[in-house]
């Protein structure tokens, strides 16, 4: 279960109905977002890939967080400290301070380099976060569910950054760590080892 | 790592059934408990208040119901699955989610009896309408939609008579509309079709049929698409603060997720209908099998299904795989392993009738003879079990109707309904030849 951005989202499940390797639904354009939204031609990381980008990360930090309960960037937060290894720091110049922790005004604030910078910005912000998360040397850039700016994905990319779009860390943490599982959700997931939890 | 797309044979024993983290088990374990404990009253809280996955209580949730939800979720394409007690308790809590007083569905007429008398007894009396469309056309069930429609409810294929549903004419219809197309494939499993690639919104299985597949355990499934637009105002339970969950709205918090989430956190918490741990393990051992044993259901269906039809004792075959029947080209559509192997065959009664009213009673009592005759075959009230099943509803579940009116209702006099099971089908072909010579007198 996931909280994704107000504008809702409507992903085929085609990736589901074929079943690749920790694929589970793909993520889509919205239909209740904006129409006139441009053609998709980026290609995001594959399943496999996506879960590489979260056994390697050691930090998250979320970019936009809110303390409004209600908000997708508060599930995702709630969920990270509550079911995942991560360090979990928060981006927001507008707040001090949410779920106990301090919030900083900026990447470049942050005491520590974020493996992952996990964004919930209006999209028209998103080529500027991915530039400030270059400048600070973060490894992957990961924008939420409904969130697309190719030129964000291309600014990260040139500056050495992996990038997934349109899809929630929460979803794809659960998704290989039993969350979505035990929610009944498809996780794509075909293994015989062991199913890890955190 | 490169992403490898499973077939639907690995996905039915290993979809939603990784080795137990604690202990490696390698079946899914039976987690027999009604609840879990909190790691401490933050935790409780951020359960209850949805912002985490995990278990609180089996009536919501339970890590071996979990394994079948998933498991049967993944074979028919959608984004998940709730599953519940009964096929029955499946589609009250579908039709709980989507619709209240002063709403209408519109429904396909060839229904399950237990689905036509909860949507026209029990909801009607909730102050839901129900418009029963006889016929299969998509243009009827557009004729009957009307501004407060909220579903269109179908059947894949009618029981018992063999009707195959035009799955992508209807949701075009309902998508048209701005609702669901909500069907009922329990005689088709997921192994035969998967509405969902022909536009069905959710899919609805009694699991303790062919899926479960041997007749010892109830249980239903919703499964989910998962594309629908719940947001298009005609669903404001979707879209509204949930006064119960901090003010979260399902579409807006959850999105694709949100339906499911809704199932489970409201329906189930309210009404409760929960499948039990033992239940959902029996379930998914025979969903481990469902491709073989599906398999072997069709191919005897179609051996018994064409011996009766080529018997002068027989006066009609429902299965939309023979030669003739209304929807054979639907059914090769939709069916390419073939339509199932539940329908309906008539018993011709061998007696001189001078009246109409002087056959019907002879075919309803060359029918209760066959019944009566037979050895093999089982006459109870179920279908989908490994062994062949039948049963006369002119002299057990309608058998308080007159003839006239049986033959009203659709349901010949003779009318017998068999869901054929995977014996040697010389048998099950023995069996039914020295019944029917019993119940006419003559042989083949």
């Amino acid at each position: 279960m996931n909280a994704i951005n107000p504008a809702g989202s409507s992903a085929p499940n085609l990736a589901a109905a074929s079943c690749e390797i920790g694929a589970g639904p793909a993520a889509a354009p919205s239909p209740a977002a904006s129409p006139e939204k441009p053609v998709r031609t980026w290609q995001g990381p594959t399943a496999p890939e996506r879960l590489g980008m979260l056994r390697r990360a050691k930090s998250i930090a979320i970019v936009g967080a809110s303390n409004n309960p209600a908000r997708a960037s508060y599930f995702v937060a709630t969920y990270l400290l509550s079911s995942a290894p991560y360090d979990v720091y928060f981006v927001n110049p507008r707040a001090e301070e949410i779920l106990g922790h301090k919030v900083y005004a900026s990447l470049a604030d942050l005491p520590v380099v974020p493996d992952i910078v996990d964004v919930f910005r209006r999209d028209e912000d998103l080529p500027e976060v991915a530039r400030e998360a270059v400048e600070i040397g973060a490894k992957t850039l990961w924008l939420q569910l409904g969130s697309w700016s190719e030129e964000a994905a291309a600014i990260a990319e040139a500056g050495g950054l992996d990038v997934v779009m349109d899809r929630c860390v929460k979803i794809e943490h659960a998704r290989f760590h039993g969350g979505l599982h035990l929610a009944g959700f498809v996780t794509g997931v075909i293994s015989s080892k062991r199913q890890t939890v955190a | 790592m490169s992403e490898h797309k499973f077939g639907f044979r690995t996905r039915a024993l290993h979809a939603g059934a990784t080795p137990d983290a604690t202990t490696g088990a390698r079946a899914v374990p039976i987690y027999q408990t009604t609840s879990f404990v909190f790691d401490d009253t933050n935790d409780a809280a951020n359960l209850f208040a949805l912002q985490k996955y995990g278990n609180i209580y089996s009536r919501i949730g339970n890590p071996t119901v979990a394994a079948l939800e998933e498991r049967i979720a993944s074979l028919e394409g959608g984004i998940g699955a709730v599953a519940t007690a009964s096929g029955m308790s499946a589609e009250f809590i579908t039709f709980a989610a989507l619709v209240g007083q002063g709403d209408h569905i519109v429904a396909s007429a060839q229904l399950y009896g237990g689905t036509v008398t909860q949507l026209d007894v029990t909801l009607r009396r909730f102050g839901v309408d129900t418009t029963f469309v006889a016929s299969s056309d998509p243009e009827e069930f557009r004729k009957a939609i009307r501004a407060n429609t909220k579903v269109v409810y179908t059947e894949v294929i009618g029981n018992p008579g063999g009707e195959i549903a035009d799955l992508e004419g209807l949701a075009a219809v309902a998508h048209e509309a701005g609702v669901p197309l909500v069907v009922d494939a329990t005689l088709a499993t997921p192994y035969l079709v998967r509405p969902i690639e022909y536009g069905a919104d959710i899919v609805i299985h009694s699991v303790t049929k062919f899926l479960g597949g041997h007749g010892t355990t109830l249980g239903g499934i919703v499964v989910e698409a998962g594309t629908f637009d719940w947001g298009n105002g005609k669903f404001p339970s979707m879209t509204e603060p949930v006064e119960s969950y901090g003010g979260i709205q399902w579409w807006g918090n959850f999105g694709e997720y949100g339906f499911l989430t809704k199932l489970r956190s409201e329906q189930l918490r309210d009404i409760g209908p929960s499948l039990g741990p033992q239940a959902a393990f029996n379930l998914l051992q025979g969903v481990e099998t469902l491709p073989q044993r599906i398999d072997a259901h069709v191919a005897n269906a179609r051996i018994v299904a064409e011996w009766l039809a080529s018997d002068p004792r027989v006066s009609f075959v429902t299965w939309a795989g023979l030669d003739g029947h209304p929807h054979q080209e639907r059914a090769q559509k939709y069916f390419p392993l073939g339509p199932g192997s539940v329908f309906a065959f008539g018993v011709r009664p061998s007696v001189e009738c001078a009246t109409e009213a002087e056959r019907l009673a002879a075919a309803r009592a060359t029918g209760a003879k066959f019944i009566e005759s037979l050895q093999l075959a089982s006459h109870l009230a179920n279908i989908g079990d490994a062994r062949t099943l039948v049963i006369h509803p002119g002299s057990t579940t309608h058998q308080q109707l007159s003839p006239e009116q049986l033959e009203a209702a659709g349901v010949p006099a003779d009318l017998i309904r068999i869901s054929v099971g995977i014996e040697d089908p010389e048998d099950i072909l023995w069996d039914l030849d020295q019944a029917l010579t019993i119940a006419t007198g003559e042989t083949r």
